[in-house]
């Protein structure tokens, strides 16, 4: 028998699988197919403050191996969330959840970090400081150092579960953020967030998004995201949850040895709803074709 | 909502870049028309979501053209061939509203889904009007498929090589209860301006996951804001934002 038990933050789960953000809405769609309890956990919808519309469609745009989107967190904004989509989850998904939050400015973060942090069903705190696709926040607190520091210390100080910074690999160097975060007291870090991209649309000699670019996702930035757990790893002392094209249960193993606690697994829920099943599903075998006993025994396992 | 395993039995040309694919496998996902699937293609990350054009004992059939790589792939299917389809996307026409004497309004690769919607009217004892509009006759099909369901059918061309010159609603002086449309968007629009009845529209969108998780077809309405896959594709004219 092998253990795929994980603790992330001092949250025992049954596996390291974890939906991410953007991919899996509020569990709702996805319980249609299968009975998501099954997962680990999973990482809800990017909530702001005020609720957001996003941006002018088209959003989605197709790529050699992967997918752009240029969606601009659309979600129904924090009130909503806490006075609708979570009592609705509870009555289907009995663990905890990642609640993951973006903002526009610092004190947009520490509001609805707050708020989610007195929700009893939610066990840890994602902050998406990385996201590509808005204008004026996201992902400019993600790409310098000292601004990643400032959110985390102002959402650590209204918070009492464990926050988990999401960074950007759209940097000169993400271990220097992920250690500045760890500094002001991040509980860990979660990456990658997409790679910023474009295509054009050459009939009509126009971008094919309507935002222009977009954020890169999809088996195609495996790599990427696997060097940039591998960096990260080096530098912090936190847990980091990986992710970025995870697709297979090898995948999973591969990230984990890189140096992942536990594993997102984002785009491949949209073009094959039961992808997390499945990941979950062959994940024992893939750990006995490894010879490992228990998936915590392989964190960093490579270095 | 099901991933299920079709198997192609045909696949040919109809009209200029269009093509009819029948299938076999489960269909019991597809509970209205207007509905879509969304199929995976070897070789491409996303899936290609196809509006339902029939599904009848065990048999799933669709018509596409050819606008881009994945379309021209599936163009090259011989039969015989194995295709993962989600099934059973999107809410669908509601029959309820739709009177005595429908009016269904199809243009392009908005044709299809008309014609389960025909087909399912005409069995309620309906008698609906239908108009097809095409850029020119060698894009004409399914003409005669609807007439052979029995249902007073008009086509319009942009060129006026084949019946009414013009756009589908250079055909719409006809007396009708409700209506249906299915096309690009333009000429969504101009039904919904030259309309005198309530009605029902079925939009287009690229698309992430077609079952509502990714938000990538978002569009606003009246009420409220809706994803063109779950919500969708069809929004009644009460709704619409243009």
């Amino acid at each position: 028998m092998v253990n795929t038990k994980i603790s992330l933050c001092g949250i025992e789960i049954d596996n390291p699988i974890i939906p991410a953000s953007g991919t899996f809405g509020y569990g709702k769609e996805f319980n249609e197919f299968y009975d998501i309890n099954i997962l680990g956990s999973f990482s809800f919808k990017g909530t702001t403050k005020d609720p957001r519309f996003g941006n002018a469609t088209p959003r989605i745009a197709e790529t050699e191996g992967g997918m752009l989107n240029s969606v601009g967190l659309q979600n129904p904004g924090v009130e909503k969330v806490i006075s609708e989509e979570l009592p609705a989850l509870k009555k289907f998904f009995h663990k905890p959840v990642m609640a993951n939050v973006s903002g526009f400015a610092i004190e947009d973060y520490a509001y609805t970090c707050e708020k989610l942090d007195g929700e009893e069903q939610v066990g840890w705190i994602e902050v998406n400081i990385s996201c590509p696709n808005v204008h004026g926040g996201g992902m400019s607190f993600g790409t310098d150092a000292k601004n990643a520091a400032e959110v985390t210390k102002a959402v650590k100080k209204v918070t009492t579960k464990p926050i988990i910074i999401k960074l950007t690999p759209n940097v000169t160097d993400i271990a220097e953020i992920a250690k500045a975060v760890e500094d002001a007291g991040a509980d860990g870090v979660s990456l990658i967030n997409t790679l910023s991209g474009m295509r054009i649309n050459m009939a009509k000699r126009k971008p094919l998004l309507a935002n222009v670019t977009g954020g890169l996702s999809g088996p195609c930035t495996f790599p990427v995201a696997l060097r940039c757990v591998w960096q990260v790893y080096n530098a912090v002392k936190i847990p980091i949850v990986g992710m970025g094209g995870v697709t297979t249960a090898e995948d999973v193993i591969e990230m984990m040895m890189a140096g992942a606690t536990a594993v997102q697994v984002g785009a491949a829920n949209l073009v094959d709803p039961y992808a997390c099943k499945k990941i979950i599903e062959e994940l024992p075998a893939a750990m006995e074709k490894y010879r490992i006993g228990s998936l915590e025994e392989i964190i960093g396992g490579a270095h | 909502m099901k991933d299920i395993i079709f198997e192609v039995i045909s696949n040919k040309k109809i009209a200029k870049n269009t093509y009819e694919c029948v299938l076999a496998g489960d269909i019991s996902d597809i509970t209205a028309s207007g509905q879509f699937v969304n199929i995976k293609l070897d070789g491409y990350y996303l899936r290609r979501p196809i509006s339902v054009c029939d599904a009848e004992d065990g048999k799933l059939t669709l018509i596409y053209k050819v606008v881009g790589k994945g379309t021209a792939k599936m163009a090259e299917m011989t039969g015989g061939e194995k295709l993962l389809v989600l099934s059973g996307l999107g809410n669908g026409y509601d029959l309820a509203k739709s009177g005595d004497k429908p009016l269904l309004i199809g243009g392009g690769a908005g044709v299809p889904p008309m014609y389960m919607l025909c087909k399912k009217l005409i069995a309620e004892g309906k008698k609906p009007s239908v108009i097809l509009g095409f850029g020119s006759a060698d894009e004409v099909f399914y003409r005669e498929k609807f007439e052979a369901l029995g249902a007073k059918t008009y086509v319009t061309t942009v060129d006026g090589s084949e019946g009414v010159k013009g756009f589908v609603t250079d055909a719409m002086d006809v007396e009708y209860s409700y209506f249906y449309t299915c096309g690009p968007e333009p000429m969504l629009k101009a039904v919904y301006d030259k309309s005198t009845t309530s009605g029902q529209f079925s939009f287009e969108e690229r698309m992430g996951c077609g079952f509502g998780a990714c938000m990538g077809c978002s569009c606003k309405t009246k009420y409220g804001n809706k994803r063109i896959c779950k919500d969708g594709p069809v929004l009644v004219k009460e709704e619409i934002i243009w």
